[in-house]
């Protein structure tokens, strides 16, 4: 079997996307991405959190018993993800506000304990490592792409900034009004739906 | 009508093929079957015939919209000449409605249509008609204030996410008018709900004026949200001199374009019916152990089914053939269940003045459950009586 080697960091960024191909972790990224900042931080937690864990798992996928494997996961997982919890509680109260549950639903994100079962189990640090930090940037890219739209056509900013002059809308004499339904997790599954279309046309070779 | 024949004929070859315009041989395409009647109708075989094509169908509900669209035009007039304390005749009343609600029409037509023949163009497919009625719809279920470029956006969200991506005219899960409206009302809620939006307080083209202070437009089921009786009459609903949608309001326009869909055999009379009996006996259910504070759960059954968009969305929104059920058993059902969710609605949530578009787009997903169910009972019976024998 001469497989080809594929480059585990660069391959989840686009041909194999956690979001917009493998479908994982949708629920996580309709939930915090009405807004960039929050979008950015979670991805970034995620990102981490998945790079340690494939890390740690393979490290010791030798010795773990086959029978017990996903509680070894869930523990190793649970201790990184109250270790970023604690972190963002620390220095950036309030975006760990925002983000509320979803940092620490991060330990049922489909994507970590996919990248487990599926590729720490079977490979060697460095690879397992790298898979995770470009699954964790895949995952992220599609959350920054989905929160640009929501935070400029739902509010009317960046990263909290005003983008959209104020003599724009209606209340201040303009014609101008912000999008309601981007404040929305159902128009957060439109934007995805787009993102995915967008990277099937692109990519036609993929199924 | 020769006249028109011989233009096409001339114009063929420039758009075909190879012509200098081929890029817009759909946009040819779509008017020239507009004009004449298409002569690619299937010729042999087996086909189930039928006089009517898609075309013809779509143009009845087009002419059984008109009485509405004419009325809410008149009633536009004349809620804004009330509003702005101002006598005024007949024909100006009309007029002005006129010139308000003819540029809805004009960007849901040119949005719309737009999007279609560039899709068609696209994927080298023949441009459908499906357009032409819920063009004609859009202006009649929104506000007569909603801003045009909201209306261009909403109207190009529905056309493409719930119509093209599910492959065109005829695939689509959700009726396309509703969902424009819907999208409005998630959208911009400020525009789309309470006091202000029903009448035009504005202008039309530099005509009519500015209202006059203290005056307040809300709609009957406004008045009932905010827990007060409505102050009008079953008459001025039943003939539509209140405030609201364009085309909504006159309960008796509505049932013209009902005898007009139901002589013709384009709109089914089970669904009909069944969304008016199914909203009054939910009515009366709430009338009778409804809780006694809630103005919506007293209201009486019969102003219920004149008020709002009830009347419109029973007549032209739930018959729509693509997104109602289609069994025969199913439509009684789809129907009873869109009456009973409207009613449930605009009585027990009060977030949400009116409950038939949500009732609607609800019961669109449940259309095709509802046929599975019908046909599998069907065949379950049938198998019965096989096996017994």
């Amino acid at each position: 079997m001469a497989e080809k080697k594929v480059n585990p960091f660069i391959e989840p960024l686009n041909k194999n996307n956690p979001i917009a191909m493998q479908i994982l972790g949708i629920c996580s990224a309709l939930a915090v991405t009405v807004e960039m900042k929050p979008a950015i931080i979670m991805g970034l937690s995620v990102t981490i959190i998945v790079a340690l864990a494939n890390v740690v798992i393979s490290l010791i996928r030798n010795t773990i018993p086959n029978s017990v494997r996903i509680i070894v996961q869930l523990v190793v997982v649970a201790a990184l993800v109250t270790v970023v919890s604690e972190f963002l509680k620390a220095f950036v109260y309030d975006v760990s506000v925002q983000l509320s549950v979803y940092i620490g639903l991060i330990i049922t994100n489909c994507i970590l304990m996919g990248r487990l079962e599926a590729y720490a189990m079977q490979n060697k640090p460095w690879d397992s490592f790298l898979d995770g930090l470009g699954n964790g940037c895949g995952y992220a890219i599609i959350l920054i792409i989905v929160s640009f739209f929501r935070e400029l056509l739902g509010s009317g900013s960046l990263l909290g900034c005003k983008i959209i002059p104020e003599n724009w809308f209606v209340d201040n004499g303009g014609c101008y009004m912000n999008n309601g339904l981007m404040m929305m997790p159902s128009m957060a599954l439109i934007l995805v739906a787009c993102v995915i279309w967008v990277h099937r046309s692109i990519n036609k070779d993929i199924e | 009508m020769n006249f028109i024949t011989k233009m096409f004929d001339k114009m063929e070859p420039t758009f075909s093929e190879g012509g200098k315009l081929s890029a817009l041989h759909s946009l040819y395409d779509g008017f020239k079957s507009f004009m004449l009647i298409p002569n690619d109708t299937a010729k042999s075989g087996v086909h189930i015939h039928d006089v009517n094509d898609s075309k013809r169908t779509m143009i009845m509900v087009v002419i059984a919209l008109v009485p509405c669209m004419l009325f809410g035009m008149w009633n536009t007039g004349a809620q804004h000449f009330q509003a702005i304390g101002v006598e005024a005749g007949f024909w100006m009343q009309f007029w002005f409605g006129f010139l308000a609600v003819l540029p809805i029409v004009l960007v849901s037509y040119i949005v719309g249509l737009g999007i279609e023949f560039t899709v068609a163009q696209w994927k080298k497919e023949e441009i459908q008609e499906g357009f032409l009625v819920t063009g004609f719809i859009i202006p009649l279920i929104v506000p007569v204030d909603t801003p045009l470029w909201m209306i261009a956006i909403a109207t190009a969200f529905a056309v493409i996410f719930a119509k093209e991506v599910f492959g065109g005219t005829g695939y689509n899960i959700f009726n396309v008018a509703l969902v424009t409206r819907a999208f409005l009302f998630f959208s911009y809620p400020s525009k789309m709900s309470g006091d202000k939006v029903w009448v035009r307080t504005g202008d039309a083209f530099g005509w009519g004026g500015e209202a006059i202070d203290s005056f307040s437009c809300a709609t009957p089921l406004g008045q009932v949200a905010t827990g007060t009786q409505p102050d009008v009459t079953f008459f001025d609903a039943f003939m539509g001199f209140i405030p609201g949608s364009v085309g909504e309001t006159s309960a008796l326009c509505i049932l013209i374009g009902a005898a007009i869909l139901l002589c013709t055999g384009v709109a089914s009379w089970k669904t009909m019916l069944s969304v008016f009996v199914g909203g009054a006996l939910t009515a009366m259910a709430f009338n009778a152990w409804g809780p006694a504070d809630n103005a919506a759960a007293q209201l009486p059954w019969f102003m219920h089914l004149v008020l709002g968009g009830f009347a419109f969305g029973a007549v032209f929104m739930a018959t729509d053939p693509v997104t109602s059920a289609r069994t025969e058993t199913g439509k009684w059902i789809y129907g009873l269940l869109i009456g009973f969710m409207a009613i449930v609605i605009r009585v027990l949530n009060p977030g949400y003045a009116e409950g038939m578009m949500l009732a609607i787009l609800l019961m669109n997903i449940f259309g095709c459950l509802i046929d599975w169910c019908v046909v599998q009972a069907n065949i379950n019976r049938r198998m019965k009586r096989a096996i017994n024998k």
